[in-house]
């Protein structure tokens, strides 16, 4: 089995895309045989993708699990995979939340159902692509192919706009990563290269060619695209539309992964690759983010539509993991990436059980619910866990990674943190509110009297959210303790630009953003 | 008085076996009944799979012939193994077309053929009224193929439409070389591009000729603003004639740029760069946004097709040293895309051609997958999704003109590539995210025209993931130029 620990992130990758390829030469009929191999193959990958978190070895600084190979001559392009703290740690929420689509898709999914787990599992392989590439080409392979999936889940499975929501998710996307091909292509003119790693040096040994206003075009160039994919404020529109019509796997996965390619993409190449920019542009990123947590917050505040309500708190939470990250501070990393594994979570939970109430009832709407904690206490019982998870309740994970940003931002700027903390007594209002009007009372609407309450396999996948969110709040040492070399060896690049950039480039600042 | 050497006829080897079956195809056309006119078509792919094997044999006697006015290089040779596939490709998709139409003649293989060694000779051509010759023997073919079918209104309005614009556009070409001819005193490009780099500065007079031969060679390739009549003609054309005009004429004049723009007018520098440069600019946006509005199938990728020889242009103003391999590269992807999209379609549109609307294909994914998951592999690739050749093509293009710092005008290629993305998505938003019944399914696919996708879509795949050798091979073939 050596093949299997050489090649571990290999097979990670493409097992799911191997389940897919298996499903495809199905019958369509076979409906059984279809859902179970779908669940066989996540299960299988979640079960690697927690080897590789298990064997991941915090002490040692770099990427773990290499493999290299050369794939294309002319340009230079390898086959360089690799992990770091980082990765390892959203690769293992991508597994996870793929095994919680799987299961959520279960029932709710009866057309085309060969197709909609082939296309999951092809999604799978692109999103965990995205995270263990270190070639630049690679990585944008992987992050253009992932469209297509997701393009298809929602527009085919999707809710009744879905085919425009479907094509907006695509249009933003594709203008954003139009413009980072261009910013790859530029670096790979300057250095010669698409290695990541190689790149890095070079940058950080200070090339000839890229002056000031180069390297702030190419922040500008990656910035834009990773912004409209978390997405930062002016470029959120496309959100609310893309989770509230797809199905809710699809939602899942969307918000749970798919957000956090662009956080992840901030951290990975804007603040290593261009420190300088980052710093200059940092106080106008946060005030961004800042926006998007108070307006997210508001939005999500009014919304007569519960799914609605959960994208618009994306759009907040989103803002936390933005802000912690141009904290550039300890904490604040962490924090951030901290958090991005609890929204996935969080989140991902709260789609799964807005879905599972619409399933039961074919409405998503607030005023169409009330008084559900009697018909349905199981399912009320996770609800309020969940969504406590989400507003940061202490002992729980949300705790934890808002607590480290806001502590980053403080460190920045008082009012940062100020401001932040605002956002999480808001996240308390629109979800406690919601909760209160949809299940405390008396039973309202005689509809839902006899709502059948959590199944087995219900029950099973939601208990699985609990534990891990349990987990998380009370014990996250296990999980940070892989983020610190990582966050640190971002922070040194940033703290070591400084100098560089100083002695090299003596035109001041004013000067070099026109 | 020119001696003709046997080597002489070994360089044109493959035009002439080419020409040898078009002249037994017509031949043999009056001795056939009506109902068994498709051997014939099974004849033509005969011929051209020999032309493949003379082209073999050709590679091995490289070098001019007939004076100096042709040229057998490995640039030609590449293009004359695009044209053939090119044919092969058209030809197995227009056997059941042809006799669903009943319009299975004999002249239609013939013509063909013909158009096939009018394209031949102007990849290979080294002198400019060779390069005339080649212009006129293939768009002779095509105009007349245009107009095939003969009792169909918009097909005649297409041959007519191709055939005025064509003949004015030819024209210009003609002056252009006049003017040369005047200039220099020579029409061989060799010497010309001497004698143009000689000249202590650029003559008004020479640029007036570029100028004019630019204009016959952009109504070819159906560059902004000499494009106007593409969606018309291609729109018009029977559909596999469509598929044959949109790649290869496209192709041949691509090839005739290559030998005069970038050798023999070498020396005119800035003037031929902002020349190419505004017209690829234009075609990039006109095209893309024109295709937007479009309802019609044939008339979208009339449209594509147009932004799509935007690209190709970028690629040739990134200069002779980077961008010459990548367009050769681009140039059998985009072939290889969208014929295998257009006899798709001609197959799909039923009798008449009836079912040519974007609504038509309402449900397709669900009614034929097969049919269906191979338009949308033509689609994803036309738009340039990774893991499929367009992506490559585009992507090696957009690379060099990175290189030669043609930024604004990548940013431009890469935002007008992403309006692609919703054109050629709308088929597959109708195919499978719209319930429906479509109209459009005649039949079972016949084996000719499976054969036809397969290739196309194995190339796409294979290309998509391997495109390392193929580039290697269009480097070797962008040697010989200057």
């Amino acid at each position: 089995m050596t093949w299997l620990t050489d090649y571990q992130l290999t097979v990670l990758t493409f097992l799911p895309l191997a389940g897919g390829l298996i499903i495809a030469c199905l019958r369509r009929e076979a409906l059984g045989p279809i859902r179970w191999i779908s669940l066989g193959a996540s299960l299988l990958s979640f079960g690697l993708a927690l080897k590789v978190f298990l064997e991941f070895s915090p002490n040692q600084p770099g990427m773990q699990f290499v493999e290299h190979r050369p794939w294309i001559a002319s340009p230079p392009i390898s086959y360089h995979l690799g992990v770091d703290g980082v990765s390892v740690l959203l690769i293992l929420l991508t597994a996870f939340l793929t095994v919680l689509g799987v299961l959520a898709s279960w029932v709710s999914i009866s057309s085309r159902v060969k197709e909609f787990f082939l296309f999951l599992l092809t999604l799978e392989t692109g999103m965990i692509g995205v995270f263990v590439s270190l070639d630049l080409f690679l990585f944008f392979i992987f992050w253009e192919a992932m469209l297509i999936p997701m393009y298809f889940l929602i527009g085919v499975w999707g809710h009744e706009r879905r085919v425009y929501a479907a094509i907006k998710f695509l249009l933003y996307t594709m203008t954003g990563s139009a413009l980072m091909l261009v910013g790859i292509l530029y670096l790979y003119n300057l250095t010669g290269t698409f290695d990541y790693e190689a790149i890095g040096r070079q940058l950080a040994g200070g090339i000839a060619g890229l002056s000031g206003s180069a390297q702030v075009w190419l922040f500008l160039a990656f910035f834009l695209a990773f912004a409209i994919k978390v997405p930062l404020v002016p470029f959120h529109t496309w959100l609310p539309d893309a989770h509230v019509e797809a199905p809710t796997a699809g939602s899942v996965i969307l918000a749970g992964v798919l957000l956090k390619m662009g956080t992840y993409g901030m951290l990975r190449f804007c603040l290593p690759l261009f420190p300088q920019a980052s710093r200059e542009f940092a106080p106008v990123i946060s005030i961004l983010a800042i926006v998007g947590i108070i307006y997210g917050a508001l939005v999500a505040m009014v919304q007569p539509d519960m799914k609605k309500l959960v994208a618009y708190s994306s759009v907040a939470h989103l803002g936390f993991v933005v802000l912690g990250i141009f904290t550039f501070t300890m904490s604040g990393i962490e924090g951030a990436i901290y958090q991005m594994c609890n929204h996935g979570v969080s989140t991902g939970a709260l789609f799964i059980l807005v879905g599972m109430l619409y399933d039961r009832r074919h409405t998503r709407l607030i005023k169409e619910f009330g008084g559900l904690a009697t018909p349905l206490p199981v399912y009320s019982t996770f609800f309020m866990i969940v969504a406590l998870s989400s507003l940061g309740l202490p002992m729980l994970n949300g705790f934890v990674g808002e607590f480290l940003i806001i502590v980053g931002a403080f460190h920045v700027r008082p009012l940062f943190g100020a401001l932040a903390a605002v956002g999480v007594v808001l996240a308390a209002v629109y979800l406690l509110w919601m909760y209160q009007r949809v299940f405390f009372g008396r039973v309202t609407n005689e509809k839902n009297q006899n709502l059948p309450d959590c199944t087995g396999r219900e029950k099973i996948m939601l208990a699985a959210v609990v534990v891990v969110i349990l987990w998380m709040g009370i014990y996250p040492a296990p999980f940070l303790r892989r983020l610190d070399l990582g966050a640190a060896q971002v922070i040194q690049r940033i703290e070591y630009s400084r100098p560089y950039f100083a002695l090299k480039e003596p035109v001041p600042a004013r000067e070099r953003s026109r | 008085m020119i001696t003709v050497q046997a080597d002489d006829l070994v360089r044109i080897l493959p035009q002439m076996v080419l020409s040898a079956f078009a002249i037994l195809v017509m031949v043999f056309e009056p001795f056939l009944p009506p109902q068994r006119k498709t051997l014939l078509g099974w004849f033509s792919l005969f011929g051209v799979i020999a032309a493949g094997a003379a082209t073999v044999r050709t590679s091995f006697s490289l070098g001019l012939a007939f004076g100096g006015s042709v040229s057998a290089d490995r640039f030609s040779l590449f293009f004359v193994f695009l044209f053939l596939l090119i044919a092969a490709l058209v030809l197995l998709g227009s056997f059941n077309y042809l006799e669903r139409e009943h319009i299975n003649h004999g002249e239609f293989y013939a013509l063909l053929l013909m158009g096939t060694v009018g394209m031949c000779f102007m990849a290979a051509s080294a002198e400019l009224v060779m390069i005339f010759l080649g212009l006129e023997i293939s768009s002779l073919a095509t105009y007349i193929l245009a107009g095939f079918k003969r009792h169909d209104a918009l097909s005649n309005e297409a041959a007519l439409k191709y055939f005025l614009l064509g003949s004015f556009a030819t024209a210009f070409f003609l002056y252009g070389i006049a003017f040369v001819y005047g200039l220099t005193g020579t029409t061989n490009l060799l010497a010309l591009s001497e004698r143009l780099t000689k000249a202590s500065s650029w003559s008004p007079l020479a640029c007036v000729a570029l100028i004019l031969m630019f204009v016959g060679l952009a109504f070819k390739v159906s560059a902004v603003p000499f494009h106007v009549w593409t969606p018309d003609v291609y729109q018009g054309a029977p559909a596999p004639v469509t598929a044959f005009l949109s790649v290869g004429p496209k192709a041949a004049a691509f090839a005739v740029f290559f030998r005069v723009f970038l050798g023999a007018f070498a020396s005119a520098g800035s003037v031929a760069f902002w020349v190419i440069w505004s017209s690829a600019l234009l075609t990039m946006c006109l095209g893309n946004l024109a295709a937007l509005l479009q309802s019609n199938v044939k008339r979208m990728l009339a449209y594509s097709a147009i932004a799509h020889a935007g690209y190709v242009l970028v690629g040739m103003a990134a200069g002779p040293k980077e961008g010459t391999p990548t367009v050769l590269f681009y140039l059998t992807v985009y072939a290889l895309m969208n014929v295998g999209a257009f006899v798709l379609v001609a197959h799909l549109a039923g009798t008449g051609e009836r079912w040519t609307c974007i609504e038509d294909y309402t449900g397709l994914g669900y009614e034929r997958p097969g049919v269906a998951a191979c338009l949308a592999v033509f689609m994803l690739s036309l738009a340039g999704f990774p893991t499929t050749a367009g992506f490559f093509a585009k992507f090696y293009v957009f690379r060099a003109a990175i290189h030669s710092h043609l930024i604004g005008l990548t940013l431009v290629a890469v935002l007008t590539s992403v309006i692609s993305v919703y054109y050629y998505f709308r088929l597959i938003v109708v195919m499978y995210m719209r319930e429906g019944k479509t109209p459009a399914c005649s039949g079972p696919l016949p084996w000719a025209l499976r054969v036809a996708l397969a290739v196309s879509v194995v190339g796409i795949f294979y290309l998509g993931l391997y495109p390392g050798g193929f580039l290697q091979l269009a480097n070797l073939a962008a040697l010989p130029l200057p």
